[in-house]
C-alpha cells in the first residue's frame, strides 16, 4: 500500500489550498481502512458501544438485583454466572460497560479539549500567554497523576462519576498540551500560515483553517490514549475502593471481586470477565492510535524509506 | 543562570503542592477537618491538636493568610504531625521506615524493565519486517492496555496462591529476623520478585516501543545511509551508529522515570500487601489520616522535582543548546 508521505503532519510541509487539501484529508481517512490493525480496533470498539447502548437487550437479568442462588458457575441461565452477592455477572459486565466507557470517553475527550485549548492557544500566541499556560502545563506535567488523583478523590464523596471524571481530565491533559503547542509553534512559521496571516485572516481563521486541520491526528491520537489512560485509571481508582463502588461499572465489580476474595474462592467467572473486557476494549483503542501511528509517520510503515525522497 | 531559572521553577511547584495541601481540606465539602479532630480528640497531647488544628485551620479564629504561613513554616521543618494509622508514631517516622522498601522494590523494577524493553525495542526495530519482530510491539501495546492491579492479581493468584511458587504477602518472612544476612537478604529478593516481574511485564512495552520509533526514525537519517554505503558490517551500523544516538530520548525518559518511582507503586504495594510508601498512603486515604496523606503526596511530588532538576543540569552540560 502506498501512502502519501505529506499526510505526516510532522514531516513535510503541506500544500495549502483547497482541492489538495480534501484530497490529503480523504487518502488519509482511507489509510485508516485499510490498515488490519485500525479495522479490528474499529470494529471492537463499535461492538463495545453497540452494546452499551442495547444493554437491556443482551442482558435481561436486572444487574443490581441480587436475587440469585449465590456463587454459581457460568451456566445457560446465567452465562458468566452469579457473583458472591447474588448477582448476575454477565448482566453487570454488559451494564458496567455503560459507566466505564462513559468515564472513558468522557474523561478523555474533556482532557483533550483541555489540551487542545491549551496547546494551541500558548503556541500560538507565544509571549506573555505563552509562559503563563507553559508554567502551568509543566506544573501537571511533573505533577504525579495517580497520587493525586487518590489524594483528591480521598476529599470527595461520591453520587456520581463526574468527580471522577473531572479528577481524571484534569491530571491526564497535560502531555497533549505540551506537544500540540510545540506543533502549533512549528506550524505557526510555515510559509503558507504565515500567507493566511499576512492575506488579513483575523487570528482564529487561521487556527480553524491552517493550524487545526494539521495538528487533528495529533489530537485524534492524544484523544484515543487519554481514553485508555481514563479507562484503566477509574478500573484502579474503583479497585482501590476510591471511585463510586455504588454504581456498576468494570472496575467497581473487580473492587467487589476482591473484597469478597473471588480469586481465593475459585470464582473466577467473577474475577476474570471484567478485566477482559478492559483489556479488549482497552487494547482495541491501542490498535487503533497504533494504527494511527503508522498511517500518519511513514518511517515507521516501510522497512527503508528515505526522507529526502519526499 | 539556566540552572538558576529552572530551580526558580521547581520551587515554584514545590510551593504549588504546599499549598494544595493546604487549601484540599478547607475547600472539600463535609468539612473533613473537624471529622478527624473529632477522632483526635482524647487521643492525642495538646500539642499534636495544636499542630493539627493549624494543619487544617479549624481554629478559623486566625485570619487565613496566618494558618497559611503557619503551615508553611511547620512543613518545611518537616513538622508534618502524627499519623492516625500508625499511632502514636510522627508521620516522619512512618516516612522514612517505608521510603527504602519502595525505592528497592520500584527502583529495580524500573531498572530492570528499562534495560529489557530498550533491547528488545532495538531488536524489534533491527528486525523490522518479520513476523516477530512486528508482533512484539503489539503484543506489549495491548498489554500495556490491561489494568496493571488484575495482571498482578492474576500473577499472585496463579504463581503465589495456586502453585505456591511465590510468597503473597510482605516484604520478607515472619520468621526472619531482620538483620543484614544472607537468609534475611534471600527472604527479602523472593518476596520482592513477584511484584517486580508483574511490573516489568506491564511497562516494558512503553520501553521498547519508544525505542523502536527512536531507532527507526534515526536508521532513515542520511549519516546512516553513509555508514551503510561505506561497506560497514550490518551489526556494526545499528549498534554504533543508530542505537547511541536513539538512546538519549530513552535516557531522558528513563531519568523522568526513575523521580516517578516513589509515587509509582501504590497499586503494586497495595496488591502485594508490601510496606511501602504506596501502601501507607492506602492505608492514610482508607483511615481519613490526612497529616500522613498530605506528607507522603508531598514527598512524592518532590521526589519527582528533585530527579527533574537534575535531568535538566545533566542535560545542560551534555547540550548547550538546552540552555539557551
Amino acid at each position: 500500500m502506498e501512502y502519501h508521505a505529506d499526510s505526516d503532519v510532522s514531516l513535510a510541509s503541506r500544500p495549502p489550498k483547497g482541492s489538495a487539501k480534501k484530497k490529503t484529508k480523504n487518502v488519509r481517512l482511507l489509510a485508516l481502512f485499510g490498515n488490519a490493525k485500525a479495522v479490528i480496533g474499529l470494529v471492537v470498539i463499535a461492538i463495545f458501544v453497540l452494546g452499551a447502548i442495547f444493554a437491556p437487550l443482551i442482558a435481561h437479568d436486572n444487574p443490581n438485583a441480587e436475587v440469585y442462588m449465590l456463587n454459581q458457575p457460568p451456566s445457560s441461565a446465567h452465562l458468566l454466572g452469579t457473583n458472591g452477592l447474588g448477582q448476575d455477572v454477565f448482566s453487570q459486565l454488559v451494564y458496567g460497560s455503560r459507566v466505564s466507557m462513559e468515564v472513558a470517553f468522557s474523561a478523555g475527550a474533556i482532557a483533550t479539549t483541555i489540551s487542545l485549548l491549551v496547546g494551541v492557544t500558548s503556541g500560538y500566541l507565544r509571549g506573555f500567554a505563552d509562559n503563563v499556560l507553559s508554567w502551568i502545563t509543566n506544573v501537571f506535567l511533573v505533577v504525579p497523576s495517580l497520587p493525586l488523583v487518590i489524594v483528591l478523590s480521598s476529599y470527595m464523596h461520591y453520587r456520581s462519576e463526574w468527580p471522577i471524571i473531572l479528577v481524571i481530565a484534569l491530571t491526564s491533559w497535560a502531555w497533549g498540551a505540551r506537544s500540540l503547542r510545540a506543533q502549533t509553534l512549528s506550524l505557526r512559521e510555515r510559509d503558507y500560515v504565515l500567507h493566511a496571516r499576512l492575506s488579513g485572516q483575523s487570528w482564529w481563521q487561521v487556527v480553524l483553517g491552517e493550524i487545526l486541520p494539521n495538528i487533528a491526528s495529533l489530537v485524534l491520537s492524544g484523544l484515543l490514549f487519554s481514553m485508555i489512560n481514563a479507562l484503566l485509571t477509574e478500573a484502579s481508582l474503583a479497585f482501590l475502593g476510591l471511585g463510586n463502588i455504588n454504581s456498576i461499572s468494570w472496575g467497581s465489580m473487580l473492587y467487589w471481586a476482591q473484597n469478597n476474595e473471588a480469586l481465593i474462592n475459585g470464582l473466577w467467572w467473577w474475577f476474570i470477565p471484567p478485566g477482559v473486557a478492559i483489556a479488549v476494549f482497552g487494547g482495541a483503542l491501542a490498535l487503533l492510535n497504533f494504527s494511527l501511528d503508522e498511517i500518519t509517520n511513514p518511517r515507521l510503515r516501510k522497512r527503508k524509506v528515505r526522507v529526502h525522497e519526499q | 543562570m539556566y540552572v538558576l531559572k529552572r530551580a526558580v521553577f521547581y520551587l515554584s511547584i514545590f510551593w504549588a503542592a504546599i499549598t494544595l495541601n493546604f487549601l484540599l481540606p478547607r475547600m472539600m465539602p463535609g468539612n473533613a477537618a473537624t471529622a478527624v479532630m473529632a477522632r483526635a480528640q482524647g487521643q492525642m497531647s495538646p500539642q499534636a491538636l495544636k499542630a493539627l488544628e493549624i494543619a487544617f485551620g479549624v481554629s478559623s479564629n486566625q485570619p487565613l493568610w496566618h494558618q497559611y504561613l503557619a503551615y508553611l513554616w511547620n512543613t518545611l521543618r518537616g513538622h508534618f504531625g502524627i499519623s492516625f494509622t500508625y499511632f502514636p508514631e510522627p508521620v516522619s517516622q512512618v516516612i522514612a521506615s517505608t521510603l527504602p522498601w519502595t525505592l528497592f522494590l520500584i527502583g529495580s523494577a524500573t531498572i530492570i524493565s528499562f534495560v529489557i524493553g530498550t533491547g528488545l525495542g532495538v531488536l524489534s526495530a533491527w528486525r523490522r519486517g518479520r513476523k516477530v519482530a512486528d508482533a512484539i510491539p503489539v503484543a506489549f501495546t495491548l498489554i500495556a492496555s490491561m489494568p496493571y492491579f488484575w495482571v498482578a492479581l492474576a500473577l499472585l493468584y496463579v504463581l503465589g496462591f495456586v502453585l505456591g511458587w511465590f510468597p503473597i504477602a510482605h516484604s520478607f518472612s515472619d520468621e526472619q529476623s531482620p538483620g543484614f544476612n544472607l537468609q534475611t537478604i534471600g527472604s527479602v529478593l523472593y518476596h520482592a520478585a513477584l511484584p517486580i516481574a508483574s511490573l516489568v511485564v506491564t511497562s516494558l512495552g512503553g520501553w521498547m516501543l519508544g525505542m523502536r520509533n527512536n531507532l527507526i526514525s534515526v536508521l532513515s537519517e542520511d549519516y546512516i545511509t553513509l555508514a551503510q554505503m561505506k561497506g560497514l558490517p550490518e551489526r556494526e551500523v545499528v549498534t554504533n551508529y543508530a542505537t547511541r544516538n536513539a538512546m538519549l530520548p530513552q535516557i531522558t525518559s528513563f531519568a523522568m522515570s526513575l523521580g516517578f518511582v516513589v509515587g509509582g507503586a501504590v497499586v503494586t504495594e497495595i496488591v502485594f500487601s508490601y510496606p511501602g510508601i504506596g501502601y501507607a498512603l492506602y492505608q492514610a486515604v482508607t483511615n481519613s489520616d490526612y497529616p500522613l496523606m498530605q506528607a507522603i503526596f508531598l514527598i512524592i511530588v518532590t521526589a519527582v522535582l528533585i530527579a527533574n532538576f537534575l535531568i535538566d543540569i545533566l542535560y545542560s552540560r551534555l547540550d548547550p543548546r538546552v540552555s539557551n
